[in-house]
């Protein structure tokens, strides 16, 4: 028996029941995600630097995200008297939207069946497949610029000036060569959609037998487009080492200096939010999505937290890059890489493919 | 139902167009002219040209709104057009009024849309709006696209020798 796909015309109340559960779980699980991501990078970065990270609240500080929640939100919200008021408002959620849009275009599994009456229906563990999925992520990630420049602008204040001038100019950058490295993942897999991508990932590496034992993920046919993507968006969501729009030596809190109460939460949740759809989008690309020697989305999870740990411990690692060594990096050797790679994937496509 | 979401853009677009030009701290005009180009790229989303629609937010709305808003905040702007301006209303009324006209005329005699040819939605469904525009740019349309290229890269080239005369 042929499983029978949902879809709204033929069966209008399963189809929404089903669309709504993906959507709250996506939507709840990435929250949680975030909460405790604050927990481990805490946590981890302490162990890194000889320290023991939060130990107070709950066992071993596990309560410590719900406190930091419930202290910002007591907070005095406030408001800069010269402040743009109606930027400076949208502005949190500018940054916040755009990050969490992106996870509705990323699937978390295979296919899920189930029976219902008697018929079997399948429904695909991802809340919409876009058939330009990519692009789609493109355009949310240029979008997330806005949160960040109205913040700068809006606040009415030198450093958060200077924070906003920065991340504009270091965001345009890093965007052309993270999106220029995806080109090269899309000429080996030949379609857009982010389904179809992890679907061209299965199998042994480049359809030879005598390497089964490597899986076909493109991390292995496209090592350069892979270092490229993560130092690229590494820099487009902020983090150490590229984190000099809100360099606390040089520029207080960058962006954020004027916010405060659930507005500055907001700003971190949107830090974290951006790192998990990073790790998402590069699980999806890069490893494979949730295939894997566990069960569907038991591996994309683990892909996306061993990202997410890599980000961590880069930030424990690095020290922050002056901003004339981030320019010259982004114009200078990551463009002429990227396009470098285009150019000779495109000629591999034609020979081998 | 797809009309009335036709008709909830078309008017956030009219009246975010409209409010780019009344505003008048720049920073406002900005932040209306990225809901224009938003509900443009929802309108394109409703022609079933997918494509264009991610190229509308990225490269508009991404890319070159973002730039404008950088050099409003590098020159400061902010204070200083705050005035009031008036004089481009009448014109630029009455001319809108003109093109709505025209525009009705053209569209009433078929001059402006084509309602024939070979794409159609089944084709978009079973090809893919992507794989047809790159078909098309690169086989039919390759002179005109190269040539644009060509005018990109001269720009480009002419910004950089412009900018910095000391190289």
């Amino acid at each position: 028996m042929t499983p029978e796909v949902l879809t709204l015309s033929s069966t209008p109340l399963l189809f929404t029941v089903a669309m709504l559960v993906k959507v709250v779980v996506a939507f709840v699980v990435t929250l949680l995600i975030v909460a405790y991501a604050t927990w481990v990078e805490r946590k981890v970065i302490g162990r890194m630097q000889t320290r023991m990270g939060p130990t107070m609240t709950g066992p071993k500080g596990l309560l410590q995200p719900i406190a930091d929640g419930l202290k910002l939100f007591f907070k005095e919200d406030i408001i800069p008297a010269k402040a743009h008021r109606f930027a400076f408002v949208l502005a949190p959620m500018m940054i916040l939207a755009p990050a969490f849009i992106s996870i509705s275009v990323i699937p978390f599994g295979g296919d899920f069946q189930f029976t219902y009456n008697g018929i079997l229906y399948t429904v695909p563990l991802q809340i919409t497949d876009l058939n330009i999925g990519v692009l789609f992520i493109l355009a949310m990630a240029s979008l997330g610029v806005y949160g960040i420049v109205l913040a700068g602008l809006a606040s009415n204040s030198k450093y958060s000036l200077l924070g906003g001038i920065r991340c504009t100019a270091q965001m345009i950058s890093y965007e052309l060569a993270a999106g220029l490295s995806i080109i090269a993942v899309f000429m080996l897999s030949e379609t857009l959609s982010l389904r179809g991508i992890v679907i061209a990932q299965q199998g042994p590496l480049w359809g030879l037998d005598s390497l089964s034992f490597i899986p076909n993920w493109y991390i292995f046919s496209q090592p350069l487009a892979f270092g490229l993507f993560l130092i690229g968006s590494m820099a487009e969501i902020n983090r150490t080492p590229f984190d000099l729009p809100e360099a606390e030596t040089e520029l207080v809190s960058g962006f954020c200096t004027e916010y405060s109460s659930m507005k500055y939460a907001l700003f971190f949740m949107a830090e974290y939010a951006n790192m998990i759809t990073v790790s998402a989008i590069g699980a999806t690309l890069f490893f494979g999505g949730w295939g894997g020697p566990f069960y569907g989305w038991i591996n994309f999870l683990i892909k996306v937290f061993a990202c997410m740990f890599f980000f961590i411990w880069i930030r424990a690692t690095f020290p922050r890059l002056r901003y004339d060594q981030l320019m010259t990096l982004g114009w200078k050797i990551m463009l002429p890489l990227a396009l470098a790679n285009i150019v000779f994937t495109g000629v591999a496509v034609l020979l081998w493919q | 139902m797809e009309a009335i979401l036709f008709y909830l853009t078309a008017l956030v677009s009219i009246v975010a167009a409209f409010f780019v030009t009344k505003c008048r701290n720049p920073v406002n005009s900005a932040l209306c002219l990225v809901t224009t180009f938003l509900c443009l790229a929802v309108f394109y989303v409703m022609l079933e040209a997918p494509f264009m629609a991610a190229i509308q937010i990225m490269v508009y709305a991404g890319a070159i709104m973002v730039l404008i808003v950088f050099v409003i905040m590098l020159l400061n702007l902010g204070s200083a057009i705050k005035c009031r301006y008036t004089h481009g209303l009448l014109g630029g009324g009455l001319l809108a009024v003109l093109m709505l006209f025209l525009t009705n005329r053209m569209i009433e005699n078929g001059q402006a849309t084509a309602t024939g040819g070979e794409v159609t939605s089944e084709l978009i469904k079973s090809y893919g709006h992507t794989e047809l525009i790159g078909r098309a740019m690169f086989t039919d349309f390759l002179l005109p696209f190269e040539i644009a290229s060509v005018l990109l890269l001269v720009a480009i080239v002419g910004a950089v020798v412009l900018s910095k005369r000391n190289v």
